[in-house]
């Protein structure tokens, strides 16, 4: 652990002076050739780090939380569809994973369509998806949810597939000499070998997850969330409302992923240290 | 034989369910049009689809994918010379990663624009990372015995690279590429989203949703999904010719 | 109980074109130790998949403690150790030699009685908390056997359970089974390529031919019981191995 705290300290440092540079290059014409004046311009091409951190800070600690402005209010409506996505994407996940390995015959008919899937841009998808649902009466968080779901069950169809399929045939053929049913082998075996395939899927649903819903949010004309801060951002110019809104989708997307790694460290714990 | 056809039985028993269940159940045409809705509204404006197809697949994306993978590989490539470096940005990429990239879009439009090397920025920022960390992996993936065997031989680390490396790291080259073939179009739709100039596919399925023309969405998504369906085929094609197995 | 565990008759078994067993006789007594040996591919392994039913003869038949190899192991008659210890490395050791005993639904406690039995059996009592991949090969396939013999079967199949082992650890493993064989009323097919493991475990060896697998010879050993290691030192046990070596030789003529 200690041996990469120092180059990863290292290169963010090296990040955020290359970044100081580059702020003062393309904010040079703005400020009028004033060097310390590039670094505190209302509406900057590329804000300086410390103006997006202080940008931050304001929107957050500096708002009350059910405000308009403030970003923790737009996060946490993000979060939500995020994780009611991620949970609705998980669960079709396993069960179209559990499905392909037991059915032969899906498994040749679906797979090739499941990875054509993905193929589809799937966010290309997303005003259409908004507005079939909206025809539906079903606005909010569904559809932004229905979005996220569709961008991280593929994950994780894909990983835990090959984790149940990946015990040997030993492993197979003891349980075979116990008798054991196809639901006890599941359970027993397959099961607790995808646990290695399972984490880093759900470590690219949850990150899949966050972009869907707030991209979701771009077509919904949604007032709340991330997208339409990003949005709002955009549309007024306010480049440090925009790299703010970017910082805290990226906590988001950061934090996520960090709660599966949790849950990864616990299961690993738990086989005495390796999964 | 039949197992080869059982993926395209599937998709016609879809399409064929589809169209039954439009027309059975009299499903309005803005919940879902029927597959030959859909059809008609592809061919019924060609020009306009070839304009967009155009702007956002043969600029935005190729452009973009090809400034982001070329990138991340270069990088890759320096940054393999300092162990130490290595060590620091590898986790920081990773990360980048997962992070939602795409939500650079309005600030490249402020860079560099409305048209598409606005959308062709944002995908390579997309691209820039996958093909960075596969690369590193890639490099890394040379063995132990190789290495040693290279090192007995004297090589010099341009040959080290050209004869081990670059070889041994193929495979992980075009897993980079079929991942960031997808995410670059779904990138550069998405960017569209954003503001741009009249064309474009995100374009038009933005405007087109908001007119309520969902068979043209349709079309759109299915010319997008074929897009990116034929770009990963053929990267599977190169790799099935180029790759050795591993 | 009758005194024949496993009786075959003109056994076939074809993969497609391939004939891994032709026309096999092949009967164990009650309390044997069976050692099958023979070059590779000489249907060996093949010959103990049947008596287990992972795999089906295509001609011929065989009964296992008087009944089908497929109610044999559906009344869990005998206990498999693999070529590799097959130990699920997410459980304990522990965990690992319960795994049968949940699948019968043997109470907990009871589960962990027999667990514990077994495993100061094989000498890894002290071991049970450990996860496989923290023992060596050796323990591991010692855990292997300990979890073959918590079903209590008085069947033991074991296919080339030492193969991977330095020889070392392998003449430690061989002495311990044979003690656990003489200490219990087990019934023994042991499959192994290697002459002094044969000639030093068995009570009879059978020795095959390749392409297609058939057995050349029968020989019983006229070794004593209780015998040490070194007995191989022992005119009587290089006489009994030159035997076996004969048989090997006289087969691969055959091919």
């Amino acid at each position: 652990m200690r041996s990469r705290a120092l180059p990863i300290a290292t290169a963010l440092l090296l990040v955020l002076a290359l970044w100081y540079v580059a702020a003062a290059a393309l904010n040079w014409t703005q400020a009028n050739g004033d060097l310390l004046g590039t670094m505190s311009l209302a509406k900057p091409l590329l804000p300086a780090p410390h103006q997006i951190a202080i940008e931050f800070w304001n929107s957050t600690a500096g708002q009350r939380i059910d405000s308009k402005r403030s970003l923790v209010f737009h996060a946490a409506v993000t979060a939500s569809s995020t994780l009611v996505g991620f949970a609705l994407g998980v669960a079709i996940g396993l069960l179209l994973a559990i499905v392909l390995v037991h059915v032969r015959v899906l498994d040749r008919a679906l797979l090739p369509w499941i990875v054509a899937s993905q193929t589809v841009p799937i966010l290309a998808i997303a005003p259409m998806i908004v507005v079939v649902f909206g025809a539906l009466g079903l606005t909010g968080l569904l559809p932004k949810a229905v979005i996220a779901a569709y961008l991280s069950f593929f994950p994780v169809v894909i990983g835990v597939a090959k984790g149940l399929r990946a015990p040997d045939q030993l492993q197979l053929d003891l349980l075979h000499t116990y008798d054991a049913s196809r639901r006890r082998v599941l359970a027993v075996l397959r099961w607790p070998a995808a646990m290695r395939f399972l984490f880093p899927s759900l470590k690219v649903a949850i990150a899949a997850s966050t972009v869907g819903a707030i991209v979701a949010e771009l077509p919904t004309g949604a007032e709340s969330g991330l997208g339409a801060r990003l949005l709002a951002g955009s549309y007024y110019g306010q480049t440090l409302q925009i790299w703010a809104a970017l910082a805290m989708a990226s906590l988001l997307a950061a934090s996520g992923v960090g709660v599966v790694v949790l849950c990864e460290r616990l299961v690993i714990r738990a086989r005495g240290g390796r999964l | 034989m039949i197992q080869r056809a059982l993926p395209i039985l599937f998709g016609v028993a879809v399409l064929l369910l589809w169209q039954a269940v439009v027309v059975l159940f009299d499903i309005p045409r803005i919940l879902l049009p029927a597959p030959t809705e859909i059809f008609a509204a592809l061919i019924a404006d060609p020009g306009t689809l070839l304009a967009d197809l155009n702007q956002t697949f043969f600029h935005s994306t190729l452009i973009g994918l090809a400034i982001g993978c070329t990138g991340g590989f270069a990088a890759a490539l320096l940054i393999d010379r300092s162990p130490f470096l290595r060590r620091g940005f590898l986790p920081l990429a990773s990360l980048a990663g997962a992070l939602p990239i795409v939500g650079i879009a309005p600030i490249a439009v402020m860079w560099f624009g409305f048209d598409w090397p606005s959308k062709a920025a944002v995908v390579a920022a997309l691209t820039f990372f996958p093909s960075f960390v596969h690369t590193i992996a890639g490099l890394d993936s040379v063995g132990a015995l190789e290495r040693d065997l290279m090192t007995s031989l004297a090589a010099s680390r341009g040959q080290m690279l050209r004869k081990l490396q670059l070889p041994a790291s193929l495979p992980f080259l075009f897993a980079a590429l079929k991942v960031n073939a997808v995410l670059a179009l779904t990138g550069a739709v998405v960017a569209e989203f954003f503001g741009t100039p009249t064309v474009g596919m995100g374009f038009r399925i933005a405007t087109e949703a908001a007119r309520m023309n969902i068979d043209r969405v349709w079309a759109m998504i299915f010319v997008v999904a074929l897009c990116g369906s034929g770009s990963y085929a053929i990267i599977a094609l190169a790799e099935r010719r180029f790759a050795h197995r591993s | 109980m009758s005194d024949t565990v496993v009786e075959a008759r003109n056994l076939d078994l074809a993969f497609g074109d391939v004939a891994a067993l032709s026309n096999v006789d092949f009967t164990v007594a009650r309390g044997d130790f069976v050692s099958l040996i023979g070059p590779s591919g000489c249907g060996k392994t093949s010959l103990l998949r049947v008596v287990a039913d992972l795999a089906q003869p295509t001609g011929g038949t065989i009964l296992v403690n008087g009944t089908s190899p497929h109610a044999a192991r559906l009344a869990r008659a005998y206990g498999y150790v693999f070529q590799a210890p097959a130990l699920l490395p997410w459980r304990t050791v522990e965990r690992n030699v319960t795994l049968p005993l949940e699948i019968i639904g043997l109470p907990k406690d009871e589960q962990r009685a027999r667990a514990a039995q077994q495993l100061d059996a094989v000498g890894l009592g002290a071991f049970k908390r450990k996860f496989p991949w923290q023992l060596s090969g050796g323990m591991q396939q010692r855990a292997s056997i300990a979890r073959a013999l918590s079903l209590q079967p008085s069947l033991l199949l074991m296919d080339e359970p030492f193969g991977a082992l330095d020889e070392i650890t392998r003449d430690g493993l061989n002495l311990r089974l044979l003690r656990l064989w003489e200490a219990t009323n087990l019934t023994v097919i042991f499959v192994t390529h290697s002459i002094e493991e044969a000639a030093f475990l068995s009570s009879r060896i059978v020795v095959m031919s390749a392409r297609p697998g058939r057995i050349v010879e029968v020989i019983d050993s006229d070794l004593p019981r209780g015998r040490d290691l070194d007995i191989r030192d022992d005119a009587r046990f290089h006489a009994l191995a030159g035997r076996v070596r004969t048989a090997l030789r006289a087969g691969h003529s055959y091919a």
